[in-house]
């Protein structure tokens, strides 16, 4: 764990659940492995507290805990999913994906499991239906069987999935007290269980009355006790790699190869394994069958297409054969490879200008180049192109490789030259997009904080305003009350909002950026 | 390499045009200070993203931060006494107890030793738990019995009090809470002919922050 992360581990965790969940959370992860008396003993916090911060952590699955080094005898030792913590910050983006392909109905079953970690499914259709019941007008009411379907297009969809059980769950009856439990050093993987996506038998009562409280939460068994849901982040991420690939190719070639990609990537979503390098081969006979008839694309028109995009340089789809008129792949490694590339590229660019950017993509493609070369190369004059280079060698982004002709390094008998790695270029770039996020937090709370006297007065005078509203004030007591808020202080209330939204806005922009790079390093990871 | 020190003395052993300096000239200074905090950039940001999609996905983690202050799985410690145990103590809301959980999470799915107690946020029906309930010395049975109708009421009310703040908390927030509250604090209250709202232990005084000591203090 690189300091930035565990730095960024941490806000989020303060931001989410606290102080208290925080400190337990990063002494953990800056630990590693711990049982709960060290912990305790270590933060020197009550043990109440570190046994509540835990119950959180592992509700949420970012801690997960199992037996010890001294086996199932010795006390359980506890260990921090990083992973986890950072997908917190790309939970508005799994809310919107499940509303843009689910509805309303979806969006709010995804936030209600995001919030809590697990869920059983009974009681995410018993909230989900109260939320929308209260939002619609007087006298409807929202239908279980409505939500109920929805649950199980995410499930068939995979886009949520069982929570996988205690490997002692099985066998234990429920007065077990030494039940072993799994090592701690291989987490069950919740594809490993078979029933991973199947859904239970549950009945509820049809259809929810409008009432005005909210009714109280009872403990009538539904039928599916113990079965736990949670949200799949890895289809998630598949969905959003997919999207990326389609936005390129859209952006690269056009709209119509585009939408053949789409279709390629929606015809092997179900039979592609997670971590594959390629989809599964597709003939052009297939895909010309799966393309929507409002595309309107003739069959000589999708070969021609389907050879632009082979014939592209950034390699998108491949032909692996001919049978059935072509058979064709996406690439998806060397898609997420390019995508990566073309983020540094452009980092580069908007940092250093297009001129040093020029030197870089010639480094990226010639590999190594010695300073002369570069000059020629990138038709640069000597003493800017040198300059240019020093900078970027400073940053870290190029790297220097000696090549001596005598064993003794010499300087005038040893060759210089510029190289830029890609995979650890783009490594140091996610540290850098790590720090960027922590300095956004760490900017936003300062805000928040200078400013909180004048939060807190807004906030009592809207309380103030909706309490006198409801009981039917007078316009005349209304702007009294506004005019409480003088002018100086709502444009400043009014530029806080602005810097805050916009603090917010980035945060959001650059998960997208981790994400893509996340994505190419861990494609380069499975591929060995 | 020892034996070639003698011959050419001004020599380097590289190319010097390479380095960017002349022979003669003297080196560039170097830098004595660590570097800025906020180092002047070179080009200026590209601006932000914007769109429906941008503006749907800021106002969701907005809604997300503000709402997550309120689930239970925020955890705040509770306040430790500080010096005296005050009579207010009894009156003002000491709900926040370190040794017990908010929700109830599925136990079977976690190691035994996370067991912890699990509060009732809302009581079905008017019965309170009993906590105590003090024995009865069968001599003083009068007076006793006396105290011990009392106290009892006084827990009721007490987690009657707990009762309604906690409902208050798990509404929606459109209901000015602070109204309410003092509301059913009078109503409650019988012990004292105090308003709640007017007791004022002087806790607070000191606890302000400080930092601006320009003006006076009176």
């Amino acid at each position: 764990m690189t300091a930035q992360e565990v730095r960024l581990c941490g806000l989020l965790l303060q931001e989410h659940f606290g102080n208290v969940v925080e400190k337990v959370g990063t002494h953990l992860i800056r630990s590693g492995v711990l049982t709960l008396r060290a912990l305790a003993h270590e933060t020197k916090l009550p043990l109440d507290l570190v046994k509540k911060s835990l119950c959180v952590l592992v509700q949420h699955g970012m801690c997960t805990f199992g037996a010890g080094r001294r086996g199932p005898a010795g006390p359980v030792e506890y260990r921090i999913n990083c992973e986890h913590i950072f997908q917190m910050l790309r939970y508005p983006r799994y809310i919107y994906t499940a509303k843009s392909l689910y509805g309303d109905t979806g969006e709010l079953i995804v936030e209600e499991i995001l919030q809590r970690g697990q869920m059983t499914m009974s009681s995410t259709v018993k909230t989900v239906a109260d939320r929308l019941t209260h939002n619609m007008p007087e006298g409807q009411s929202m239908d279980y069987s409505e939500v109920v379907s929805a649950f199980s297009q995410l499930v068939e969809t995979h886009f949520l999935q069982r929570c996988p059980p205690l490997a002692s769950a099985g066998s234990s009856s429920s007065g077990a007290v030494d039940t072993p439990l799994p090592v701690a050093t291989q987490p069950t993987e919740p594809e490993s269980n078979p029933d991973c996506y199947k859904l239970p038998y549950i009945n509820l009562t049809g259809q929810l009355l409008q009432s005005k409280h909210s009714s109280h939460t009872e403990k009538h068994l539904c039928g599916d006790d113990g079965i736990y849901w949670q949200v799949n982040f890895q289809r998630f991420h598949l969905h959003f790699r997919d999207q990326a690939i389609i936005s390129a190719v859209s952006c690269k070639l056009d709209q119509t190869s585009s939408e053949i990609v789409r279709t390629m990537l929606r015809m092997s979503e179900v039979t592609t394994p997670a971590h594959a390098a390629f989809t599964q081969a597709l003939s052009a006979n297939e895909i010309f069958r799966a393309l929507q008839s409002s595309y309107n694309i003739a069959r000589p028109n999708l070969d021609q297409y389907l050879s632009l995009l082979v014939d592209d340089p950034m390699e998108f789809v491949g032909k692996t054969g001919d049978s059935g008129g072509g058979m064709y792949v996406v690439n998806l490694h060397r898609a997420l490879a390019n995508l990566a590339r073309a983020t540094l590229e452009s980092v580069v660019q908007e940092r250093f200008g297009s001129r040093s950017a020029r030197i870089f993509r010639l480094l990226l493609r010639k590999r190594h180049l010695e300073q002369k070369q570069v000059e020629d190369f990138a038709m640069i004059p000597a003493k800017e192109a040198k300059d240019m280079l020093y900078t970027l060698l400073s940053e870290n982004l190029v790297q220097l490789q000696e090549i001596p002709k005598t064993p003794d390094y010499a300087p005038s008998r040893t060759f210089y030259l510029y190289t830029v790695n890609q995979l650890p270029t783009a490594r140091l770039l996610l540290q850098h997009c790590y720090k960027t996020v922590c300095n956004l937090i760490e900017r936003r709370l300062y805000e928040t904080k200078e400013n909180k006297r004048l939060l807190e007065k807004s906030q009592r005078i809207e309380a103030i305003l909706a309490s006198l509203q409801a009981t039917g004030a007078e316009a005349a007591q209304l702007t009294e009350v506004e005019e409480m808020i003088t002018v100086p202080e709502r444009q400043q209330l009014e530029s806080l909002r602005h810097h805050i939204n916009k603090l917010d806005s980035s945060e959001n922009q650059v998960d997208e950026t981790i994400f893509l790079l996340e994505s190419y390093i861990n494609s380069t990871k499975t591929s060995r | 390499m020892a034996g070639s020190r003698g011959r050419g003395r001004s020599q380097f052993t590289f190319n010097v045009d390479a380095l960017g300096f002349g022979r003669g000239d003297s080196l560039p200074t170097s830098a004595q200070t660590p570097s800025p905090l906020f180092p002047p950039m070179q080009f200026r940001p590209v601006p932000l993203q914007t769109g429906e999609e941008v503006d749907y996905m800021l106002a969701l983690k907005q809604e997300l931060r503000a709402s997550s202050k309120n689930l239970p799985f925020h955890i705040k410690a509770a306040r430790t006494k500080t010096d005296v145990a005050r009579y207010s103590d009894k009156y003002q809301n000491g709900e926040l107890k370190n040794n017990c959980i908010e929700w109830s999470p599925d136990w079977s799915r976690m190691p035994k030793e996370l067991c912890i107690k699990v509060r009732k946020p809302r009581k079905t029906g008017a019965k309170p738990q009993l906590k105590q309930k003090p024995k009865v010395a069968a001599k003083k049975e009068e007076v006793l019995q006396k105290l011990e109708t009392l106290e009892k009421r006084e827990e009721e009310q007490h987690s009657e009090e707990e009762e309604d703040e906690e409902k208050k908390k798990q509404n929606d927030e459109e209901e000015g809470p602070d109204a309410d509250e003092d509301y059913d604090e009078e109503e409650i209250e019988d012990e004292t002919d105090y308003i709640m709202s007017y007791f004022d232990n002087g806790e607070d005084f000191g606890a302000d922050s400080d930092d601006n000591m320009d003006e006076a203090v009176y």
